[in-house]
């Protein structure tokens, strides 16, 4: 089954303003409208303004010299997504799958629910009559396919159905090429060439389309898959929408409260429903959303994200008392709420049976949440390493318990210091010109005597994501007198045309 | 005490009854590869090369190396440990660097980059509080007011009760009061020829200084970081006389 939505902006504004249609503010001349480049341009108009002139994807100046008593508001597309998702769930009720069609229609899998509501134009009839009694103007359909159903919603007679023994074209061959899904290139395209309707199309040689289309691989653009899917030849998965409920445990509290202690309490109440609420879900926590109510109509929300999914009530509300402390309570809390937006399965485990946790120590997702909470969750991290010949890129850095990727291993015979320098410190190096090995340097405010050098390893630049200005590094492991080990490098070579003498470098130091 | 010749028992020993003997011949000398017990050891270096990170890894490589292996388990020890350094000794000596590391704990590594010395004890002490951890490193710049005995204390007696050894690196740092187990000085020192170029610098070396010790003659080596184990260079001459006249104290000038 399609659903249509066809004034899916305006008549959410308008359940929003509570006006009957063509009543109140909807008998006025009313526009919703977008910002683009040119100005503001129309998005949706109600029937007062479509009859005054006003069209949607019209320009707003254009349509205020028709009418001048026009009335704006901006649209909300990302709202009337959101209430596109509702209603996606709400549709559940014809059907046990769903999906969305943005920006303004639904998808309901039907099949062999039908009898259920005394057959197919029974079923129809409720879906429309719900949806009027929502105050929303819907065109629905049914066929065997979800294409098939989309072009009658669309363009067919209101509540026709395809049953799924007939030949679909008799009641498809007359729509128009629209109707079958396509960019609005391909619909011209169509035209030019004479094939207005799907019959039309229907009736081509299947191998001249295929020639004609033939480096048009997505669906939207090949005007030969379109048919095909609509047919039911081809398959087109959809995307089902599935509502999750998150875990939600709240206390209302009698007196609103406005002490830290009071606070600590609740929430140490709220871990511990929220623990078992959860143990039965056999779910643990990966996010966990603290919202306070307070008596003057604020709202306080605070956020936690553990390294691994926990239910551990103690842990959960230790995390949560460093968050609590630059809390306002003003003249008090009334309502605390404890949600879990983000949960991953989590099995039983054998409780500690005596005081041993306490000697044993904490768990190491514990650990890093324990980090995260004060340190923040760009401190503590892995390094991992990367593709690249480059000493600075060959490491990258992942949270600590996230999978290592696989890597090719690094070749053995390169030696590579034990620590780098986030920024490479330029030194003034005595070297045998023109690429000889270095004899001295000054690093730090002190002269460095070089007793042993090993070198040059080449690196070039990356050409590929580089300018072709980027001068080659070559790289020298160098030990002073006193023994001490470093990684230096010369940026450029005398003559290479990229700049003027080159300049050294020190990156790393070995152990 | 009895006299101990062949393995001497002196970790089961209280650690007050050795402080308060202070170092003698009968205190034993430390080499490479014997466990030490010791949970909690600094590690005082320049800030201009990596000479203390580098022993710092090899001694806890060393110790992971001289564990008794539980006989529960079969399968390696593969647990991560921890590495943290404030925002002066990052900038000082730059960060853990994945090739470089060596192979057998590159993939082990979580690193902790904190913006405080405050933080950075923090950062440390939780880590000496988890069992999943094999050890801990930290590597603490200068002498920072909040880094006093008492912090010092804390991480050690962390660090025991959990079994998590800690391995502090100071780095520019005066010889300030510290509750660590055993403390020492650690400079780069040339190392030996390269087997397949003589001009190379080879081998990681260090000149290390153990300048105090609860259960060890204080001593200096020159240890080298030979991929399967720390091999200690013959000894350097010995001190003795001056430890004795020192007592407990330390050593160190400052």
């Amino acid at each position: 089954m399609a659903v249509w939505f066809t004034g899916l902006a305006i008549d959410r504004w308008r359940l929003a303003e509570g006006c009957a249609p063509g009543q109140g503010q909807d008998a006025e001349p009313f526009v919703l409208i977008e910002d683009t480049a040119h100005g503001p341009r129309i998005a949706a108009a109600n029937h007062a303004a479509v009859a005054a002139g006003a069209a949607p994807s019209m320009r707003l100046t254009d349509a205020r010299t028709l009418c001048p008593t026009l009335a704006v508001r901006p649209a909300d597309p990302a709202g009337d997504f959101a209430f596109l998702e509702n209603l996606a769930l709400w549709a559940q009720r014809w059907g046990p799958w769903s999906a969305l069609d943005p920006p303004d229609g639904l998808l309901v899998d039907t099949t062999g629910v039908a009898h259920l509501f005394g057959g197919e134009h029974a079923l129809l009839a409720d879906a429309a009559g719900a949806f009027a009694r929502r105050g929303l103007a819907a065109r629905v359909s049914l066929a065997p396919t979800a294409g098939a159903a989309w072009a009658l919603a669309h363009f067919g007679p209101n509540a026709a159905i395809i049953a799924s023994g007939e030949d679909p074209m008799i009641a498809l061959g007359d729509l128009p090429a629209a109707a079958l899904r396509l960019d609005g290139e391909v619909i011209v395209l169509l035209r030019r060439l004479g094939l207005k309707r799907l019959g039309d199309l229907h009736d081509q040689p299947r191998d001249a389309l295929a020639r004609r289309f033939r480096n048009r691989r997505s669906a939207a653009a090949n005007p030969l898959l379109r048919l095909d899917q609509l047919l039911g030849r081809l398959p087109e998965p959809l995307l089902p929408v599935i509502g999750v409920p998150a875990p939600m445990v709240q206390r209302r509290l009698m007196e609103p409260i406005r002490h830290r202690t009071l606070l600590d309490q609740v929430v140490t109440d709220l871990a511990g429903d929220m623990a078992r609420l959860l143990e039965g879900l056999a779910q643990g926590a990966r996010r966990l959303e603290l919202g306070m109510w307070k008596v003057d109509g604020d709202v306080l929300i605070r956020r936690l994200e553990m390294a691994a999914a926990t239910r551990d009530p103690a842990h959960v509300c230790r995390l949560f008392a460093s968050r609590l402390d630059d809390l306002d309570a003003g003249f008090g809390i009334e309502l605390v709420r404890l949600r879990a937006p983000w949960t991953e399965p989590l099995v039983l485990e054998q409780a500690d049976l005596d005081d041993a946790a306490e000697r044993h120590g904490t768990s190491l997702a514990a650990c890093i949440d324990r980090l995260t909470v004060r340190l923040g969750s760009d401190a503590i991290r892995r390094p991992v390493p990367y593709a690249s010949h480059l000493p600075e890129r060959a490491q990258r850095w992942s949270p600590p318990l996230n999978p290592l990727p696989s890597s090719q291993e690094e070749l053995a015979f390169h030696h590579r210091p034990l620590k780098i320098f986030d920024k490479a410190e330029i030194v003034s190096v005595i070297y045998e010109t023109p690429d000889g090995l270095p004899r001295r340097f000054r690093w730090r405010g002190e002269v460095h005597e070089i007793a042993r050098a090993e070198g040059p390893e080449r690196i070039a630049p990356e050409w590929w994501r580089e300018r072709s200005t980027v001068r080659l590094r070559d790289y020298y492991r160098i030990e002073d007198n006193l023994g001490r080990r470093y990684w230096i490098y010369r940026h450029g070579v005398i003559g290479d045309g990229r700049g003027g003498a080159p300049e050294w470098f020190i990156q790393g130091l070995f152990a | 005490m009895t006299e101990t010749s062949a393995s001497p028992d002196f970790v089961s020993l209280a650690p007050g009854l050795v402080r308060g003997i202070g170092a003698s011949e009968r205190t034993p000398r430390w080499r490479p590869g014997i466990s030490t017990g010791c949970r909690h050891a600094e590690m005082f270096a320049s800030g201009c090369d990596a000479a203390g990170a580098g022993l710092a890894l090899a001694l806890a490589r060393d110790a992971l190396r001289m564990k008794s292996p539980d006989p529960a388990v079969d399968t390696p020890d593969q647990r991560p440990f921890l590495w943290v350094q404030d925002k002066a000794a990052l900038r000082l000596s730059g960060t853990p660097y994945l090739p470089g590391l060596p192979a057998q704990v590159r993939h082990r590594l979580i690193h902790v980059a904190a913006a405080s010395p405050e933080d950075a004890l923090f950062a440390l002490e939780e880590g000496l509080r988890c069992r999943d951890l094999a050890f801990v490193i930290g590597e603490i710049a200068g002498n920072p007011r909040s880094l006093d005995f008492t912090a010092s204390r804390r991480l050690g007696l962390a660090a025991e009760k959990h079994g998590v050894p800690l391995w502090l690196v100071r780095l520019d740092a005066r010889h300030d009061l510290g509750a660590a187990r055993m403390r020492w000085r650690v400079e780069g020192a040339p190392s030996p020829a390269s087997r397949w170029n003589s001009h190379a610098p080879g081998a990681a070396t260090w000149k290390a200084d153990l300048f105090r010790a609860h259960t060890f003659q204080p001593g200096q080596w020159i240890l080298r970081d030979d991929g399967p184990a720390l091999i200690a260079e013959p000894a350097t001459p010995d001190h003795g006389g001056l430890v004795h006249r020192a007592g407990d104290r330390s050593l160190a000038t400052g």
